[in-house]
C-alpha cells in the first residue's frame, strides 16, 4: 500500500515536473487553411511564422512560445469550432492564421469579444477595418482593397485610357473591383463578374477582344487566375492588350503553374523578395534555406505577424493577459518588418508602402521584379469609419 | 456577327470537352446502373500524368499515351477493388463509396505532386491561332478539341452500334442476367466498360491540361456540369450525352457572353451586370429544368 502511494505520488511529481516548462510557454493558436486547393496559402503562412520562432530559438521577442496549428478546410464553421476549442480548453490568449475573409468574418468578431487578441496574417475584410473594428483585432497584412487600389492608381498613371475589369461574383470580387475603381480615373470598358470557380474563360475573352480596351485588370484568385492567364495568352491577347492584377495570381508558386503566359504582367504587392532592407534579405535567405523554395507574400506576412506578436511579448514580459499593455505594444509595432516602412493606423490596419512588380523570365526561372513604389504610407479607405 | 460566330465556336468547344467526360459516365450508368461520383478523378489523373510526362520528356504523344493508359488502369483497379462489390447495393451506398474515392484521389495527388498546381504547355504543333474568318482569330488548340470530340463521337457510334462488343454492351444494359445466361462473361464486360469510361475521362483531362489549371480537385468543378449533361441527354444514352453536352456548352457560353448586353436594354448597367452574372450561372440549370419538365427522362431515354 505504501509502495503504491509512493509510486503514484512520484508519478504526479514527474508529471508536474515535465508539464511545468510547457505551461510556461505562451500559447498561440493558429487557425489556417492547409487543405483544399488553397492549402498552400496556409502552408506558407505557417512556415513563415515557424521560421521566425526558429530564428528566436523557440522564442518570440525572447519569450518562449508554443504554436498550435489546425486546418479550417476553408470552412467558416470549422474555423469557429477550432477557435472555441483554443479559447476554452487551451486557454489561448493570442490567435492568428486565417486565410480567407469569409472564415475571418465567422471567427474574429467572436474571438475578440472573448478578450483574445487576433492578429491577421492575411484576410482583411472591409467590415473589420471600418465600423466593426475592435480593440483586440490587429491586421499585419493589408486591408483587402489595398492591392487592387494600387493597380487602379498605376494603370491610370501609366496612361491607359480604358480598362476592362473582371472578378468572380462574390463579396471579395466586388470589393476588388470597387478598390480598383476607387483609384482608376480612366474609362471602364467593361465590368464582368464571372462564376466562382469557373475554369473556361473563352466567352469572356471573346467579348473582351471585341470591347477593344487599352488594359485589362482581373482578380481571379488561385486556379481561376491560372486558367484565365493561360487562355488569355493562347487567344493571342497578351501581345495586344496588357494585363494587370493584384499579387494573388502572381506569387512564386502560382507562377510556376502559369509559365510564360504570365511574363510581362504588372502586379501590385506590399512585398517582394527583392525589397532592399536587411530584415527582408535575412528572411528570404533563411526561408529558402529551410524550405527549399522561394517565399510567397503569404510567407512574408506570416513571418511579420510572428515578429509583431514577438515585439508585444517582449514589451510585456510575455503577458498577453495584461491586455492594455499588450494592446499598446502591438499598436507600436516595434519590429523590423520585411516590408521596411510599416506601422499600424488608428484602426489597427497597416499604413505601408505598396509597390508594383513585373513578372520577368531569365535563366533562373520566372519571378517578380519590383518596378516602382506607387503608394507611400498608404492607409485603407475605411479607417475613418473606425472609432478607436 | 463575327463575335457571335466566335462565341458559338467557344460553346461547341466546351460542349465537346464535356462530351468526352459525360460519354463515359453515361455508359457506366446505363450499362452498369452505377452512380460514379469519382469520374472526375480519372479526368484529374489524366491531366496530372500528361503534365508530368510532358514536363519530363517534352513529347505530347507520349504524354497522351501514358495518360490514357494510367486513367484506364486506375479505372480498372477501382472497378475490381471497390465498385464490383456495390452493383447489388442501392445508389446511396454507391454515392458514399465513390465520394470517398474522390477524397482518396485528391489526397493522393497532393501527396505525390504537392499542393502546387502543375504546368503544361500547349503542344508546339497546335500553339497559336488561325483566322477562321477574316478578323476572327481562333486558338488552334481549341479547334483541335472540337475535332477530337467529333472523332470520339464517331468512334463510339461505330463501337456501340457496329461491333460485337457494342452489341454485348447494349445487351448488358437491357438485361444483365439474360446476357450472363447466354454465356457472356458479364464481369469482364463491366470492367471493360468502366475502363473505357475512365479512359475517355482521362482523355478529357489530357485535352484540358494545357488550357486549365492542373490541380488537385480539378475534377469536381467539371463533374457537376457532366451530371447536368447526362441528365439532360437521358441517362445511359451516348447520343443524348453528345446532344446534351453541346446544348450545355452553347447555353453556358452564350449566356455568359450575351446576357449582360441583352439586360442592358432593360436595366441600368450595374444592375444589369450583377443580374447577368447570376442568370448566366443559372442558365444551364434552367435549361435542365425546362427539358425535364417536357421530357422527364431526358432527350433520349435509354
Amino acid at each position: 500500500m505504501m509502495n503504491f502511494k509512493l509510486i503514484s505520488s512520484s508519478l504526479v511529481a514527474l508529471c508536474v515536473f515535465f508539464m511545468a516548462p510547457a505551461s510556461a510557454a505562451v500559447k498561440i493558436g493558429m487557425v489556417t487553411t492547409l487543405t483544399t486547393k488553397a492549402g498552400y496559402l496556409g502552408e506558407d503562412i505557417r512556415d513563415g511564422f515557424n521560421l521566425a520562432i526558429e530564428q528566436g530559438g523557440g522564442k518570440l521577442g525572447g519569450i518562449e512560445v508554443e504554436l498550435m496549428v489546425e486546418d479550417d478546410g476553408r470552412k467558416p464553421g470549422k474555423g469557429r469550432e477550432i477557435a472555441e476549442r483554443y479559447i476554452k480548453s487551451d486557454k489561448v490568449k493570442i490567435m492568428t492564421g486565417i486565410v480567407f475573409s469569409n472564415v475571418a468574418m465567422a471567427v474574429v468578431p467572436k474571438v475578440v469579444k472573448d478578450d483574445v487578441f487576433y492578429i491577421s496574417p492575411n484576410a482583411g475584410p472591409s467590415a473589420l477595418a471600418g465600423k466593426r473594428c475592435h480593440q483586440n483585432y490587429f491586421n499585419a497584412a493589408w486591408q483587402n482593397d489595398n492591392l487592387h487600389e494600387v493597380m487602379g492608381k498605376y494603370v491610370s498613371d501609366a496612361g491607359f485610357k480604358s480598362a476592362y475589369i473582371l472578378a468572380p461574383n462574390y463579396p471579395a470580387g466586388k470589393d476588388a473591383l470597387a478598390g480598383f475603381k476607387r483609384f482608376y480615373t480612366g474609362n471602364i470598358a467593361g465590368e464582368v463578374y464571372t462564376k466562382l470557380g469557373q475554369s473556361d474563360y473563352a466567352a469572356e475573352l471573346a467579348n473582351l477582344r471585341a470591347a477593344k480596351p487599352d488594359a485589362v485588370f482581373f482578380f481571379l484568385p488561385g486556379g481561376m487566375g491560372i486558367n484565365f492567364l493561360k487562355q488569355y495568352a493562347q487567344a493571342g491577347l497578351n501581345d495586344s492588350i496588357p494585363v494587370f492584377g493584384p499579387a494573388f495570381s502572381f506569387d512564386a508558386r502560382l507562377l510556376k503553374a502559369v509559365g510564360d503566359a504570365a511574363v510581362g504582367v504588372i502586379n501590385g504587392s506590399q512585398w517582394n523578395h527583392d525589397l532592399d532592407n536587411p530584415a527582408n534579405q535575412t528572411f528570404v535567405a533563411a526561408f529558402q534555406q529551410k524550405y527549399g523554395r522561394m517565399p510567397t507574400l503569404y510567407a512574408s506576412q506570416g513571418y511579420d505577424t510572428a515578429n509583431l506578436i514577438g515585439s508585444a511579448l517582449q514589451a510585456t514580459g510575455g503577458k498577453p493577459e495584461n491586455m492594455t499593455a499588450f494592446r499598446a505594444a502591438l499598436q507600436k509595432a516595434e519590429f523590423d518588418s520585411v516590408r521596411g516602412n510599416f506601422r499600424l493606423g488608428n484602426n489597427h490596419h497597416p499604413v505601408q508602402d505598396i509597390y508594383v512588380r513585373e513578372v520577368v523570365k531569365d535563366a533562373s526561372g520566372i519571378y517578380n521584379k519590383t518596378v516602382q513604389k506607387v503608394f507611400t504610407n498608404h492607409a485603407d479607405a475605411y479607417a475613418a469609419e473606425c472609432k478607436l | 456577327m463575327l463575335l457571335f460566330i466566335e462565341q458559338v465556336l467557344n460553346g461547341l468547344q466546351l460542349g465537346f470537352m464535356l462530351f468526352l467526360l459525360s460519354a463515359g459516365l453515361t455508359l457506366v450508368f446505363g450499362v452498369m446502373n452505377l452512380i460514379n461520383l469519382a469520374h472526375g478523378s480519372f479526368y484529374m489523373v489524366g491531366a496530372y500524368v500528361a503534365a508530368t510526362v510532358m514536363l519530363a520528356t517534352g513529347s505530347f504523344t507520349l504524354a497522351l499515351l501514358l495518360a490514357l493508359l494510367s486513367a484506364a488502369l486506375c479505372g480498372l483497379l477501382v472497378e475490381i477493388i471497390v465498385l464490383r462489390h456495390l452493383y447489388q447495393r442501392d445508389h446511396l451506398d454507391q454515392v458514399l463509396a465513390t465520394f470517398g474515392l474522390i477524397l482518396f484521389f485528391n489526397e493522393t495527388t497532393r501527396m505525390i505532386w504537392g499542393r502546387q498546381p502543375l504546368f503544361m504547355d500547349v503542344p508546339e504543333a497546335f500553339a497559336g491561332s488561325v483566322e477562321i474568318l477574316p478578323g476572327v482569330p481562333y486558338p488552334l488548340y481549341r479547334l483541335l478539341i472540337i475535332g477530337i470530340g467529333l472523332l470520339v463521337a464517331g468512334g463510339l457510334y461505330l463501337l456501340i452500334s457496329h461491333t460485337r462488343l457494342g452489341m454485348r454492351i447494349r445487351a448488358g444494359a437491357s438485361n444483365r442476367s439474360m446476357v450472363a445466361a447466354l454465356g457472356v462473361n458479364i464481369r469482364w464486360l463491366y470492367s471493360l466498360v468502366f475502363a473505357l469510361g475512365a479512359l475517355l475521362a482521362g482523355f478529357a483531362g489530357v485535352m484540358a491540361a494545357p488550357v486549365f489549371a492542373v490541380e488537385s480537385g480539378m475534377g469536381e468543378s467539371i463533374l457537376i456540369l457532366t451530371f447536368v449533361v447526362i441528365v439532360i441527354g437521358g441517362i445511359g444514352s451516348v447520343k443524348g450525352a453528345l446532344l446534351g453536352a453541346l446544348l450545355v456548352g452553347l447555353v453556358d457560353t452564350l449566356g455568359r457572353a450575351f446576357l449582360p448586353d441583352l439586360l442592358q436594354w432593360l436595366f441600368a448597367t450595374p444592375t444589369a451586370n450583377s443580374i447577368a452574372a447570376s442568370l448566366a450561372s443559372m442558365a444551364i440549370y434552367l435549361l435542365m429544368a425546362v427539358i425535364l419538365a417536357f421530357k422527364p427522362r431526358g432527350l433520349f431515354p435509354a
